[in-house]
């Protein structure tokens, strides 16, 4: 019975221990046995683990007995990264309620905010917990004090829990039976299952995490996919606990796995419903608003020939990450590739490494740029996602740059600080406000760009670590922009482009230049690199030509071991770039974001 | 067989090049040095002196275990340190090569020596014991540059043994090593100068190579000054003018007044030799054959009565086409240009253009001697079929 049911996810600021949480809530509920435990056990993919980070959500469903009565309660675990916003606000469409995390030790931070606003436009019922009170370090009082601020809410009503020592867990089950409601869908109306997630199994083909909203499937049943008109069997139907465990039905309410055997991934989008074909609902469920990708870069393949590999690669991706969206480009320097959009740097990060790790590809990326909005000479408006794409400057009549709303939350003491940073990235300050005493959140004005690439780093290394920052974007604003060419050996490299603005293009410049000095290796001559500004040269280097390219000696003992030596460093140069008759080292073409425009 | 070259060739003649491939060698290893050097990288052992004797009977076992095979041109006593073998127990080596093999009447018996080991003495001991030509490891006449080196002797003291040993040598060749940081322009000019009037008629300069695995390589990546390619390439050039008035470069580190080094000569035409001794290297019948590497296991596989051969390497004929070129290009006469030279020739068009190599007469010849590994990395990536 749907009253028996909890759905919910985890959210929080990253690192403030949401996975760790799980954990213990599906020991506590026997989810999974001592044995079979190891940290943040939903952690899954390898890069997560690696980076002890959880970038895609994962559901889980547990039973926990309360007053006599076995519930279900279906748990996500979300991302905290601001990156990966999009995963959490697709998970709360399956949700009822949710847990907000906050770390006792640091306090509220930018995406706690962010996401319990998340939570509260989806109209879902909001657990407020502090964690890590284990910690030396902890002040539970300030945490909860904050988090009742944000909520408008009783601090006394914050659970506060160890998700390393397991204090408060049971208290938090009982907890969410209580205060969150039970599923409002209709068992006895015609299927609405929302697709939430999906992957591409190899054996299984597409695998489809639903939420029922109404109705109920059972296996073997006829679905029908209500955005793509597509019709397929439910041929096995499964829930998480968190092993992959068959079942027959899926009921409102429930949360779990359906496999039609789907092996066209198009045919399938993140955020339809899914129907009966025998008794079709008539309106599909509220699905998902497309994801906005804040950074483009190209993504080529090193050998040619995995084109359509990378393609291939990139639509199974998709599937798993719906915020990827790409579109075919071509570069002169990297011949045929993709331009992806991206929802921040790490996410950037995160799907080069997936397609070259799941996928067995080996890629070259292009500097990220954001996306440009120009109105020609004939009043016509395109947007443009890469520099390459930059009309002549005679016929554009007016440049626009995205802007974003940034939030930064911080001490009080590094205000100061703060602002200045802000006004050296040419933002404005919009709001301030003090959530206490101690911890005020500010709100600007920033352009996008300014915001997507080494904004952060500059920011914590100025307060120590203790910022934090979210924005979202708010529209284009008229900028005074410059696109800055980089020519080798003579001829511009269209891979190289940036736009940047006037005050900071020959800045930017000249970084570009020594940067590109530094990583690229001595060749047959010299090697002039040059960053030109409509024609007009700012700034000019030389890679002087290699002079010593032999070893020493190669007497009889040698020759095999040379050999080896000279093919090992023959294979590390094939790893290059030809562009004209210049060797370029792939980590050349994202070399733009080593060079440090901020004022120093 | 082939008999030794008439007189009259250059050491970079072509035609003696090319010859060389025909000679018959054999390689000696002995690994024994009173200390190592910080950037040496060869099978070398210290302070293991009281092993020598095993160490030679293995050797000479070794020898009376191999297969049969042609007379010897040339043989090559290399090290290591052969210098700390006595001349009776090097005579004894050579005596074993002759009675397994048979050296021809001429052959070329080289031997490596440090000149902290050569005395009036000892020169004549190996003289005598068939040693005709001494090749000296002398690195440099600036005791800064060879305390800098790691070395055990000075200037002075290699002066006094090239002179020495030209009692009884009238091969006699010397080492350098250039490019140390602690090295200037001054003292390079010096060095040559030196050797020079020292009047040997070989001399090989190598620049200093920071291998893998040495102390000098941890050195430098614990933050170590190290050398620069550009100053090596100032004083390579240096070293080929200066040598130039006396002698004939005839290969990238090695100088000649009339006859080059037959064994090095032979490698370099991809020839054929026997090799014996810790860590050596074989080839034949298009076989490279590598002996174990460590002392102990060394001898006691030839005192087990088995061969001590650690691994061995066929190549396909378009490798050993590859191969051909790879040494030959090092050579000043250049390489015959082959089916192999002329796929290099039309993927590459660029190293005829930029001056680095030139084709004339069927061969391929670099004429930039400094950039002869751009050229060999593209010659060993050509494929086998377009
Ligand atoms: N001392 C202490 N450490 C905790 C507690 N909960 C989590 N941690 C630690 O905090 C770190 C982050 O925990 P995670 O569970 O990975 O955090 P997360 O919120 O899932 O992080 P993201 O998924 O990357 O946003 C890990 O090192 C945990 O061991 C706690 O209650 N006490
Ligand atoms: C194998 S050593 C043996 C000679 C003898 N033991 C000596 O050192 O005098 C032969 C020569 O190789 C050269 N050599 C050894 N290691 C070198 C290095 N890392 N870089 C340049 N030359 C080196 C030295 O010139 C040395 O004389
Ligand atoms: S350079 Fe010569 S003396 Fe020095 S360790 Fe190597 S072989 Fe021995
Ligand atoms: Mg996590």
């Amino acid at each position: 019975m749907s009253e028996y049911i909890r759905n919910l996810s985890i959210i929080a600021h990253i690192d403030h221990g949401k996975s760790t949480l799980a954990d213990r809530l599906m020991e506590h509920t026997g989810a999974v046995t001592e044995r079979e435990m190891r940290e943040q056990l939903l952690d899954t993919m390898d890069l997560e683990r690696e980076r002890g980070i959880t970038i895609k959500a994962q559901s889980v469903r547990l039973t926990h007995e309360y007053h006599g009565h076995e519930y279900q309660i279906n748990l996500i675990d979300t991302p905290g990264h601001v990156d990966f916003s999009y995963e959490v606000s697709r998970s709360l469409a399956a949700c009822d309620g949710a847990i907000l995390l906050v770390d006792a030790a640091q306090g509220a931070q930018a995406q706690t905010l962010a996401n319990a606003y998340l939570a509260i436009e989806a109209g879902l019922e909001i657990v407020p917990v502090i964690n890590k009170i284990d910690l030396p370090s902890a002040d539970p009082a300030a945490a909860s004090a904050e988090i009742a601020a944000i909520l408008g809410g009783d601090p006394a009503d914050v659970l506060a829990v160890s998700a390393k020592t397991g204090q408060g867990i049971s208290e938090l089950l009982d907890r969410i039976i209580e205060r969150i409601p039970k599923p409002s869908g209709d068992v006895d109306a015609p299927l609405r299952a929302l697709v939430f997630d999906s992957y591409f199994d190899t054996y299984r083909g597409v695998v489809c995490s639903i939420r029922v909203v109404d109705g109920r499937i059972r296996k073997g049943e006829q679905v029908l996919f209500m955005a793509t008109n597509d019709k397929h069997a439910a041929n096995e139907l499964a829930v998480s606990t968190p092993w992959i465990l068959p079942v027959d039905q899926l009921r409102a309410g429930d949360v779990g796995l359906l496999i039609t055997g789907v092996k066209h991934i198009d045919q399938i989008r993140v955020g339809d419903t899914v129907t009966l074909v025998s008794n079709p609902a008539s309106e599909p469920l509220e699905g998902y608003d497309e994801p906005r990708p804040m950074v483009f870069s190209g993504l080529f393949p090193s050998d040619g020939d995995d084109f359509e590999r990378l393609r291939e690669a990139l639509e199974k991706l998709q599937l798993n990450d719906a915020s990827l969206i790409w579109e075919p480009e071509t570069s002169r320097a990297l011949g045929f590739g993709f331009r992806v959009g991206f929802l921040g740097l790490l996410h950037m990060e995160i799907v080069r490494e997936r397609l070259e790790r799941e996928y067995n590809l080996d890629l070259v990326s292009t500097a990220p740029s954001v996306a440009y909005r120009v109105t020609l000479t004939d009043d016509s408006v395109i947007e443009i996602r890469s520099p390459q794409d930059l009309p002549h400057l005679t016929s554009v009549a007016q440049l626009e740059e995205p802007y974003v709303r940034a939030m930064i939350l911080a001490p009080s003491e590094y205000i100061g600080t703060i602002m200045d940073l802000v006004q050296s990235r040419r933002g404005t300050m919009h709001h301030m406000q003090y959530l206490t005493p101690e911890r005020v959140e500010l709100i600007y004005e920033l352009p996008l760009a300014e915001v997507v690439f080494d904004f952060f780093d500059h920011l914590k290394s100025r307060t120590r670590g203790y910022a934090s920052l979210d924005y979202e974007p708010t529209g284009y604003r008229v900028s005074d922009l410059v696109k800055v060419d980089i020519l080798l050996a003579g001829l511009p490299v269209d891979a190289f482009s940036t736009i940047t603005h006037r005050a900071k293009a020959v800045q930017y410049g000249k970084g570009m230049v020594e940067t590109l000095r530094e990583l690229i290796p001595r060749q047959m001559f010299d090697v002039p690199i040059q960053a030109a500004i409509g024609g007009n040269i700012i700034s000019r280097e030389t890679v002087k030509a290699r002079r010593k390219d032999v070893l020493a000696k190669c007497y009889g003992g040698d020759i095999s071991r040379k050999r080896k030596l000279l093919e090992k460093q023959k294979e590390g140069k094939k790893r290059m770039k030809m562009v004209g008759a210049v060797e370029v080292p792939q980590e050349a073409f994202v070399a733009a974001l080593r060079v440090d425009t901020s004022d120093r | 067989m082939m008999t030794s070259p008439p007189p009259q060739l250059r050491p970079d003649s072509p035609e003696l090049a090319d010859q060389a491939g025909e000679w018959r060698s054999a390689y000696v290893h002995i690994p024994f040095c009173a200390r190592v050097c910080p950037y040496c990288d060869f099978a070398v052992v210290e302070g293991q002196e009281n092993l020598i004797d095993r160490y030679v009977a293995a050797l000479l076992a070794e020898v009376s275990m191999a297969d049969d095979w042609d007379t010897l041109d040339a043989v090559f006593i290399g090290g290591g340190t052969p210098s700390q073998v006595s001349p009776a127990l090097i005579g004894s080596i050579l005596e074993a090569l002759d009675a397994k093999f048979g050296l021809v009447g001429g052959v070329e018996v080289s031997m490596e020596a440090n000149p902290e080991d050569i005395t009036a003495e000892s020169s004549r001991g190996y003289r005598t014991a068939g040693v005709n030509r001494l090749s000296m490891g002398v690195q440099s006449f600036d005791d800064i540059v060879l305390t800098a080196l790691g070395r055990q002797h000075t200037g002075r003291q290699a002066l006094q043994a090239i002179e020495d040993a030209h009692a009884d040598f009238e091969r006699l060749s010397i080492d350098l090593i250039y490019g140390d940081p602690t090295e200037t322009e001054a003292s390079w000019d010096r060095t040559l100068d030196s050797a020079l009037a020292a009047g040997t008629d070989h001399i090989s300069a190598y620049s200093l190579t920071v291998e893998r695995g040495t102390p000098l390589s941890r050195a430098v990546a614990a933050g170590a000054p190290a050398p620069d390619d550009d100053v090596q390439a100032d004083r390579w050039e240096r070293a080929a003018e200066r040598l130039s008035e006396r002698m004939i470069r005839y290969e990238v580190s090695n100088y000649a007044t009339a006859d080059p080094c037959k064994y090095n000569l032979a490698t370099w035409a991809q020839g054929e030799y026997v090799a014996f001794g810790l860590g050596a290297h074989g080839h034949r019948n298009g076989t490279r054959t590598r002996n174990v590497r460590r002392l102990d296991r060394y001898m006691e596989t030839i005192e087990a009565g088995q061969p001590p051969i650690a691994g061995e390497t066929v190549g396909s004929d378009w490798d050993r086409e590859l191969e051909r070129l790879m040494l030959g290009l090092r050579r000043t006469a250049g390489v015959v240009t082959g089916v192999g030279g002329r796929r290099l020739l039309e993927r590459h068009p660029e190293f005829v253009d930029a001056g680095i190599i030139e084709h004339r007469d069927g061969r391929i010849v670099v004429v930039k001697p400094l950039l002869t590994d751009t050229v060999i990395r593209e010659v060993l990536a050509v494929p086998a079929q377009e």
